[in-house]
């Protein structure tokens, strides 16, 4: 039945990028067009991104020495097209990417004598889109699934139930919950994605329907400093995959067996 | 049957009455909860399980616990628990169905609900847990109202009821071993991944649950006529006594090899849990009230003179149900979730609506309870020649 309705939503995918073909600028709207890249050419044709198994790096030091404490700018992109609404009381936060210490994010790897930059500065986090996903393993209604093409963990707000199970389950903290109706807490609604109601659980999701647009993530797209890369392992020429075998990387709790697919670069 | 439940004396409607004050205000608080969403409860991201699901865990337990009367009356035939055997029973059900309340309550989404069974998920715990919660109830209705239609007629139960109460009993360990399961298969969370986690859970079932039942044996015998004798009751004491300490001796275990290996991930919790963490702690009082009680109580249990006595039999009672609910409907579920997965320290604690809606399924259940009691009373009573 799950099975059943992936594809159904597939195919609905499908549809939309008929009808995006047809009239980007329409569909796109005027602001996002400076977010397009460059697969998806100026004469009208847009080419989904894909890959077989997306990852993220975040590489540390360029988010460190050349954002700085207070640069926001990935957060600020992602939530502002993701309709992720901004409480003031910290019981209801939603957050999908976020900034906190190197110590909150790898408290059991490590040490006093680490370099102060990187453990003095901020750590971007995010879901993991992990290869073995706890999260997708406990949902008792599999609307949070791992998407066989590329890795992706998705959510099927439609089905949730709103169990929390997931959030649970998940080692990271990755994972919201709308405890209230989100809408009112939003600043300005982009109509190109869903808003939530309450009650269902939310999180990062690799920017699947602007990869299926033949754009990059967001936060990627938004970082100017290029500390936030994401691509394919699976494509040996990948960007991504040349920086993991050229130095060293580090996984949030790797000893879980989860295998994250978000990467640190220390 | 059930006419018996409507009529009854000013005390019984007295109760009831008492009884639908609590459900009704928690029924308004639920309405606001459905209306507003889980914000008017006091979780978070970072805490997202609490009161509710605690109560949940809590009265899988009560519910599992009927097997304590269950198994020595029907497989050792043991005589003496004939009469509270269907009361046992009462709590089973009535316990499953404030659980399901409980997880009703705790839904985002909960009229989708039965999304659980229309996309049914194998690899999911909680799809497990609906399926032998839904027919642990199932089965406890058919096996207590068949067996107490025939006691009503005087004969002996049909035959054909056998195998289900035999399929009841190992029946009624799974639902508490799959709620356990629900917490000790999470690899994130240190607190919960355990293997004595199910066996501590039935452990501590056993104990509360009969503790229970000896509570409620003895208020059936002051407001009623029944002739119920001591030794059952006196039998159930001993079951409590020994599920007391096993359960005592389990934690213990936990917190050796917790604090012992010293592996921060593990003693953190524990540490929150009976001292505080970070300048945090709301969970220690409670759960030293808690230690305290479950020594106390073992020590009017183990010692035969206190434990045949059934005033200091029922101090010991009253004692491990507290003990037991404040281990397991307040700090076993909370505790997993903190310090949370980045080490740091968001605290819980339930909210006045959180807090109402729970004391209504609890009356619920009281309430369940009374009326199949009552019918119990009342036809006993009739068949005895009371009126």
């Amino acid at each position: 039945m799950g099975f059943d309705r992936r594809k159904f939503l597939k195919l609905s995918g499908l549809t939309f990028l008929g009808f995006a073909a047809g009239s980007p600028a329409r569909v796109f709207g005027q602001q996002d067009t400076t977010m397009v890249d460059s697969t998806a050419t100026g004469d009208g044709t847009i080419t989904p991104i894909s890959g077989s198994r997306w990852a993220m790096l975040v590489d540390l030091r360029a988010c460190n020495e050349k954002g700085g404490e207070d640069c926001d700018d990935c957060i600020a992109a992602c939530h502002r097209v993701h309709n992720v609404p901004e409480f003031d009381d910290s019981h209801d936060e939603i957050k999908w990417i976020w900034k906190t210490s190197f110590h909150s994010a790898f408290h059991s790897q490590e040490h006093e004598f680490l370099d102060e930059a990187i453990t003095h500065g901020n750590t971007m986090v995010l879901c993991n889109h992990c290869d073995r996903p706890p999260c997708v393993r406990v949902c008792p209604t599999q609307a949070t699934w791992k998407r066989e093409s590329d890795g992706i963990v998705m959510m099927d707000m439609h089905r949730c139930i709103g169990c929390r199970y997931c959030v649970v389950a998940c080692p990271y903290g990755a994972r919201s919950f709308n405890f209230r109706d989100p809408r009112p807490h939003i600043e300005e609604i982009n109509p190109k994605f869903p808003t939530r109601m309450r009650g269902v659980v939310e999180k990062c999701n690799f920017c699947a329907e602007r990869l299926a647009t033949g754009k990059m993530p967001a936060c990627v797209k938004a970082c100017k400093h290029g500390a936030l890369k994401f691509g394919d392992l699976e494509d040996p020429q990948s960007e991504v995959r040349k920086i993991l075998g050229d130095g060293f990387s580090i996984r949030r709790r790797p000893e879980l067996g989860t295998q994250p697919q978000v990467y640190y670069l220390v | 049957m059930i006419e018996k439940a409507l009529t009854g004396s000013k005390r019984y409607w007295g109760w009831i009455g008492f009884l639908m004050i609590f459900i009704i205000i928690g029924a308004l608080f639920y309405i606001r909860q459905y209306n507003v969403g889980l914000g008017v409860t006091g979780l978070s991201r970072d805490v997202p399980w609490g009161f509710y699901i605690a109560q949940f865990t809590f009265l899988v337990g009560v519910a599992a616990s009927a097997v304590m009367v269950v198994l020595p009356y029907y497989l050792h035939n043991y005589k003496a628990f004939g009469k509270i055997t269907v009361l046992g029973e009462f709590v089973a059900i009535s316990s499953v169905i404030m659980c399901m309340t409980f997880i009703f309550v705790d839904m985002g989404q909960p009229f989708r609900i039965l999304n659980v069974f229309l996309h049914p998920t194998l690899n999911s715990l909680m799809f497990w847990d609906t399926v032998v919660l839904s027919g642990y109830l199932v089965l406890n209705i058919l096996i207590s109202y068949v067996t107490f239609s025939s006691e009503r007629k005087g004969i002996a139960p049909p035959r054909w009821i056998k195998p289900f109460i035999i399929l009841s009993i190992p029946w009624a360990v799974s639902i508490h071993t799959v709620t356990a399961f629900l917490y000790s298969g999470l690899e994130g969370r240190a607190f919960w991944l355990t293997a004595i986690l199910a066996p501590r859970f039935l452990a501590s079932a056993f104990a509360a649950g009969p503790a229970l039942l000896i509570i409620l044996v003895l208020i059936v015998r002051k407001v009623s006529k029944l002739e119920i004798e001591d030794e059952p009751i006196r039998k159930l004491g001993v079951i409590v006594a020994y599920a007391m300490a096993v359960n005592v001796f389990f934690v213990l275990m936990e917190v050796f090899t917790g604090v012992y290996s010293d592996i921060p991930e593990h003693v953190h919790h524990f540490e929150y849990l009976y001292l505080g963490l970070d300048g945090h702690s709301k969970l220690a009082p409670w759960m030293w009230v808690s230690n305290i009680l479950a020594v106390f109580s073992l020590v009017l249990l183990i010692v035969p003179r206190f434990r045949n006595s059934l005033n200091i039999l029922v101090m010991a009672c009253v004692a491990v149900f507290i003990s037991l609910w404040i281990d397991k409907g307040l700090g076993m579920v909370v505790t997993g979730f903190v310090p949370n997965p980045f080490g740091e320290v968001v605290e819980y604690w339930p909210t006045v609506p959180e807090f109402f809606i729970t004391l209504s399924i609890y009356a619920l259940g009281a309430l369940i309870l009374t009326v199949l009691y009552k019918v119990v009373i009342s036809i006993r009573e009739q068949v005895a020649g009371y009126h």
